[in-house]
């Protein structure tokens, strides 16, 4: 996949740049946009439980000819409460 | 006898949407159909010069529409097929003088008599590609392995799916084995992947095929073009044959060898 000097094959290029691109004309959402969903819902949830903002992960997946909105939003400390 | 209404689109304009029709006629045609080709672009019209008809035009489809001859009068038989006819799109009027509504009416007309009536959609998604969708029982979708044609295949498909005309099958054209083998173009399985849609043919690029239209003469005509082989693959598969789909890989590793030791580039 890689040549001598460790640069991507074109294709492979051609098909990571599509599907970004397929992903936000599908759904209408600017990477903008998505930026400031994320920083809606990271709010949003902040106000019940306590997250590592950091570690956050929203993004769009692809599957088929269907898109969906994936958050993977590890949560801070909360099993120490219900220890003991 | 009830003919199957087929668009074929793009999004993309130059993808090979027109010698696509041109080519799945004619092979139709060969196998005994009856076929109708439509050219839906009005204003440019190209479907009459790849199939070498340009010079037995006298009506054309908003002439029919506008009650200025009968249906059969703007029906041009082809050279070689008497069953291959084609209405010509206007070449003068602006595209406003079709409507939806008249492309279904005139399907509705040509489907007693008719096995396929074959609807040439012009690029982009506006009026035209509205009228050519319109009548269409199965969508055939053109792509090219490149970023702008797949993107622009995307969106059709998606409007495609949002108008309810169910899900298109995809024909990728001009497709270059040795640029796949190298990973310098998109494969038929990245297409698949990033479009989510049934495959119905992959045709390899050919010099062929512009010889053909050079000619007149679509390039199904050519027994030895792979292209042309690949087109008569997709008329069968229209027709609900099961055909297998061409390995293009070995072809091209034993076309490169000969290139070489020709010393051809």
């Amino acid at each position: 996949m890689f040549n001598l000097f460790g640069k991507k094959r074109s294709a492979e290029s051609a098909k990571d740049r599509l599907q970004l691109v397929l992903v936000h004309d599908r759904t209408d959402l600017t990477p903008a946009q998505l930026e400031s969903l994320k920083n809606d819902l990271l709010k949003a949830i902040s106000n019940y439980i306590d997250i590592d903002p950091e570690a956050v992960q929203i993004g769009l997946e692809r599957d088929g000819r269907s898109q969906r909105l994936v958050a993977d939003i590890p949560l801070r400390g909360v099993s120490r409460h219900r220890a003991g | 006898m009830t003919a199957q209404v087929i668009t074929v689109t793009s999004g993309k304009g130059g993808v090979g949407k027109t010698t696509a029709v041109a080519n799945l006629a004619t092979a139709l045609a060969a196998d005994g159909k009856k076929v109708v080709c439509i050219d839906g672009d009005i204003g440019l019209r190209n479907l009459d010069v790849i199939l070498g008809l340009e010079n037995r035009i006298v009506y054309d489809i908003v002439d029919v529409i506008e009650g200025r001859c009968k249906l059969k009068q703007a029906m041009i038989r082809d050279k070689h097929y008497p069953d291959l006819h084609l209405i010509p799109a206007a070449q003068t009027r602006d595209k406003n003088a079709v409507s939806p509504s008249d492309m279904i009416r005139i399907c509705k007309d040509l489907r007693p008599d008719t096995d396929f009536v074959i609807i040439d959609s012009p690029a982009g998604i506006e009026r035209g590609f509205r009228n050519s969708i319109a009548a269409a029982d199965r969508v055939l979708v053109v792509t090219n392995p490149e970023v702008s044609a797949v993107r622009d295949a995307d969106r059709v498909v998606g409007i495609l799916e949002a108008e309810e005309k169910g899900s298109p099958s995809l024909i990728l054209n001009r497709l270059n084995p040795a640029l796949v083998r190298n990973n310098d173009m998109l494969s038929a399985e990245d297409v698949l992947d990033l479009l989510g849609i049934q495959l119905i043919g992959i045709v390899p690029e050919d010099e062929a095929v512009i010889i053909g239209s050079n000619r007149g003469a679509p390039v199904v005509t050519d027994s030895r073009s792979r292209a042309g082989q690949a087109f008569r693959n997709i008329a069968k598969r229209l027709q609900g044959q099961e055909v297998p789909f061409m390995d293009l890989e070995q072809q091209n590793v034993l076309w490169s060898a000969i290139q070489r030791l020709t010393g051809r580039k």
